[in-house]
């Protein structure tokens, strides 16, 4: 297969080596900055948007959490800001119901899917597989747009007169069907699967992009195998988003029809509000299964991505290969298989048949496999390196730290006979924070810092990027690792106040803890955004074009690459990605062809 | 004026963090951009080794403080519960292992290979036995936890015993509703468009049907369940997905409109032992929903007594059927023929529904 691919590369590049002249012409403000075709401009695009909503998503966590840390307590500003939704400084049942949706929704989708992938798949593509821009330059640009005009669908829903959506971000039926049932489910859940419909368009043009450049528009020499693992991680990123978004949608198409055409694809046998209403035969676990069947791969479209980013960091600042690299490939693929084998473990106590229960905790177990050689294979990497701790470094450290304390609990959940007792109680909600949650978001750091340079030219301030980690990391345990306590002692997830429950009123120091924590970790992210647009105006100039001294294709572009990256022919790839203190060299760049002495691995 | 003072000290805080993180910027240029690198190295090696051994200690004392406010493993109320327990011992012995151990390999190795000018990096690209050995060994540690796994997951959801007690219970915005099946053993038939609260039927149930007169209905009162028998729940829901959740038994089960689910267990403590154990002279058997069912999710609490079978047969005794209840209201007039009317009822009804045992039950379980 390699072969083809590689022919077909060499036509594609050949094809396009005519055209960085092309891209000379005069660049207007609008075509640079706003309806841009630049991959790098589109990245930046998603990850300023992905920036303002994880701000938008962080805060209305750090409401919520005043509601639980301090339930007691009035908040006067609250109700200066929100109105009637905090009368009295106290935030309403319905409002904290919309708050936690949105946070999960705006995090989930917008942030962590969006921003992550959107950045990194459109920032390092073309610039690691030696490509001058993606495949398709305007379906990138759609795909932006259509996120921007998700989003503000999206925010618009947050001014309705009734709210946002308000039944969690799985939005299940009958509840978000049912405007009856909940004021969350009146028009603020129209604009929800409004927003959500524009944004899977988004997202199947984004990822047909990505898939399609990763495999026809590499330079000469760049085989699958020599890949960087970013690229690897993105690939399978794409192809999960791609086989698994439309059936979200179907499965919200179906959720418009149950609400305004009267059919009963997940409604039956209803009385609410003191009236029977006429649907019979629907299925409500029906919509479950079609949206696990999207909502299970969408935890690793936005954990793999990081997966990749790790990998990448770690070996560069190790000053050593990535240890595995065709194991760390096989796992990727292992992971992304598997993902669309598992929905059904968010199902165990729906009443699925207990045999299928079984097959699902088998397949959930397995995962476990990939993830381990993963770890194990990334402490290897470090393993008698020569480490540089730069933000980036630590960031990606702390991601594996935080992805093995949430990966473990994994097995705890993933297996029915312990998930029959912890399902839907506060012991997940620490577990998939951590696990996709902050890994995630710890990801994305070592991402941002270490690529900053090259997407403006600048270093991001080190000891701001410094003081950033170690706050985060000890907030990130802080919050979450007692939260697995709560969560064993059988409290359910999305209680706002606990005070009329004997089994589960034991906790109102550590929520208050809790709260104080996430307010401080919430600070600290304002100071990182802080340093981003600082740094992108005011950072420390970066001199040579690689800084962190990198094998990969990217840092032979030019300080600021124009559009088109690199000036000039596109350099030819000799050898993989991994090339560091190899025969007594620091490292030895992708484009250096092999020499004749030099040991093979 | 509080929140102003809250907010000032945080803006003042951010500006002072942030010009000495400027100035250090500075100084780092003026002193050499690489010696300041080599000791920022140092110092966050350093840290990460600090928060190995405080995060460790961390991991114990918040066992050592909320230890004793969760529910204990190996105390569960319910025959299932203890297999719950037991899987979750097994669990955490497995994934406590292979948590302090990588945890401490990932922090000891980044503070051991810091940076330094005396060791070269060993290249070590792969390395096919240590890629086997860890594909191998989470494989046989899994095998295990799924086979205990699969084993109690099959005994928990396997078909209730005979001899089980039925008790039907239902969710709704926002509170449980119980329904016992009467002398007769039997759930009479119910229909959801015949709910009419004014009338007295909570439930819709048909009264055609006579397996229905003598089923008990029960609300805004604790469900009763005896010790040592098994009893399988019969779930249900009106209008949006509930969860039955039962904390103190280990075991959870949705409520879905329009789709029956069944849960069965043994209650092997009854409240008096519960109280007894946990020294909380307040502890109640709670049922919790475990599912977002909207704004009132939160106060959606039920209560299960459990008690001796001499104590159910007690309170079984005093609790009136719903068409008993239904009969009563329709002749005020006879107020004084009460007490005999109700029981005349019942037992014709128990003749008339001998015969459509099966098919009632099948009815019930929704199987």
């Amino acid at each position: 297969m390699s072969d083809t691919l590689h022919i077909q590369h060499e036509v594609a590049s050949h094809g396009h080596s005519g055209e960085p002249h092309v891209h000379h012409q005069k660049e207007t403000f609008v075509s640079k900055y706003i309806f841009s075709m630049d991959h790098k401009m589109i990245a930046k695009q998603f990850l300023v948007t992905g920036i303002i909503w994880a701000i938008i998503g962080g805060l209305f966590s750090v409401l919520f959490r005043l509601q639980l840390g301090f339930p007691d307590q009035s908040f006067p500003i609250l109700e200066t800001f929100f109105g009637r939704w905090a009368e009295g400084g106290k935030i309403k049942p319905e409002f904290y119901y919309a708050l936690t949706t949105m946070h999960g929704t705006v995090l989930i989708f917008f942030v962590l899917t969006a921003g992550l992938s959107g950045t990194f798949a459109n920032l390092l593509i073309p610039l690691q597989v030696g490509a001058r821009d993606m495949a398709s330059p305007f379906m990138n640009m759609l795909s932006f747009w259509l996120f921007f005009a998700a989003s503000i669908v999206m925010l618009s829903s947050l001014f309705t007169q009734t709210g946002p959506a308000a039944g969690g971000w799985t939005v299940y039926p009958p509840l978000s069907a049912l405007g009856l049932a909940s004021q969350g489910s009146k028009s603020g859940m129209d604009l929800w699967i409004i927003a959500m419909t524009l944004f899977v368009a988004s997202q199947l043009l984004g990822g047909l992009n990505y898939i399609s450049t990763i495999l026809n528009m590499r330079t000469k020499g760049m085989s699958m195998t020599r890949m960087p693992l970013t690229i690897w991680a993105i690939l399978f990123t794409a192809i999960l988003g791609v086989l698994s978004f439309p059936v979200l949608l179907s499965g919200l198409v179906l959720l418009m029809f149950d609400r305004h055409l009267g059919t009963s694809f997940y409604l039956s046998d209803i009385f609410v509000a003191g009236q029977a209403l006429p649907n019979e035969g629907g299925s409500a676990i029906l919509y479950q299964h079609l949206f696990w069947f999207l909502g299970h791969p969408e935890v690793y479209i936005i954990i793999l991505p990081t997966m990749g980013l790790a990998s990448e960091i770690l070996a560069i600042n190790s000053r050593k290969p990535v240890f595995g690299y065709m194991a760390m490939i096989a796992s990727l693929m292992a992971i992304c298989v598997l993902a669309f084998l598992v929905w059904a473990h968010h199902m165990f106590v729906t009443g699925l048949n207990p045999f299928l229960g079984s097959v699902f905790v088998l397949l959930t177990l397995l995962i476990a496999i990939p993830s381990a050689i993963k770890v194990f294979n990334w402490i290897t990497t470090i393993w008698r390196g020569n480490i540089r701790f730069t933000p980036a470094m630590l960031f990606a450290i702390g991601f594996v730290s935080i992805f093995i304390s949430g990966g473990l609990t994994g097995i705890w959940l993933g297996n029915s006979t312990i998930d029959v007792h912890l399902h839907d109680t506060m012991f997940v909600i620490a577990h998939f924070h951590i696990v996709m949650g902050v890994s995630a978001f710890f990801g994305m750091f070592a991402g941002i810092y270490h690529w900053f340079p090259k997407l403006f030219g600048r270093y991001m301030n080190n000891t701001l990027g410094y003081i950033h980690f170690w706050v985060t990391l000890a907030c990130a345990y802080l919050i979450f690792w007692p939260m697995h306590y709560q969560g064993m002692a059988g409290m359910p997830r999305r209680y706002l106040d606990k005070s009329s429950w004997v089994s589960f009123s034991q906790f109102h120091s550590l929520d208050a803890m809790i709260t104080i924590a996430t307010i401080i970790a919430f600070s600290v992210q304002l100071m990182f955004v802080f340093n981003y647009f600082y740094s992108m105006y005011k950072g420390r100039r970066v001199r040579s074009q690689n800084p962190w001294g990198a094998t990969t294709l990217e840092w032979t572009t030019p300080i600021h690459p124009g559009h088109g990256n690199w000036e000039g022919e596109i350099p030819e790839v000799h050898r993989w990605a991994y090339d560091y203190g190899k025969d007594g060299r620091d490292f030895i760049p992708q484009t250096e062809p092999v020499g004749e002495n030099e040991s093979t691995h | 004026m509080q929140n102003f003072l809250i907010f000032a000290i945080l803006i003042l805080g951010f500006i002072i963090t942030f010009q000495i993180a400027r100035a250090s910027e500075f100084v780092s240029v003026i002193r050499g951009e690489e010696k300041t690198r080599k000791q920022t190295n140092k110092i966050n090696a350093i840290l990460l080794l600090v928060f190995l051994v405080v995060g460790m200690f961390g991991v114990y004392w918040t066992q050592h403080t909320l230890g004793d406010k969760i529910l204990k493993l190996g105390t569960s109320a319910s025959d299932h519960g203890i297999l719950v327990d037991r899987m979750i011992k097994y669990t955490l012995i497995a994934t406590g292992i292979v948590f302090v151990g990588t945890q401490t390999l990932l922090f000891w190795y980044s503070f051991k290979y810091q940076e330094s000018e005396t060791r070269s990096v060993y290249y070590f690209p792969h390395n096919n036995k240590l890629e086997l050995l860890w594909t191998v060994v989470p494989a046989i540690v899994l095998t295990i936890l799924i086979g205990f796994g699969i084993v109690y997951w099959y005994r928990i959801t396997g078909a209730a015993p005979e001899n089980a007690m039925q008790i039907e219970i239902t969710g709704s915005q926002f509170k449980w509703e119980f329904r016992y099946p009467g002398k007769d053993g039997v759930f009479g038939k119910k229909y959801y468009k015949n709910i009419d609260e004014a009338h007295d039927n909570p439930l819709g149930q048909i009264w055609e049907d006579a397996a229905n007169h003598d089923d008990i209905y029960v609300t805004q009162a604790p469900m009763h369940l005896v010790v040592g028998k098994p009893v399988k729940l019969i779930i249900g829901a009106k209008d949006v997905i509930h969860s039955v959740g039962l904390p103190h038994f280990r075991l959870k089960m949705d409520a879905v409109p329009g789709t029956p689910t069944t849960l069965w267990f043994t209650p092997i403590k009854t409240t008096k032992d519960m109280i007894k154990e946990t020294g909380n002279s307040k502890f109640v058997y709670e049922i919790a929903c475990d599912q977002m069912c909207g704004a009132g999710h939160t106060g959606m609490r039920g209560e299960i007594v459990v008690e001796t079978q001499e104590e159910f047969d007690q309170w079984m005794a005093s609790q009136k059927p719903q068409y008993a209840k239904i009969q009563e209201a329709a002749a005020p007039a006879a107020a004084t023929g009460d007490s005999t009317a109700a029981p005349a009822v019942k037992d014709t009804a128990r003749a008339v529904t001998a015969d459509t045992t099966a098919a009632a039950k099948k009815d019930s379980t929704g199987k």
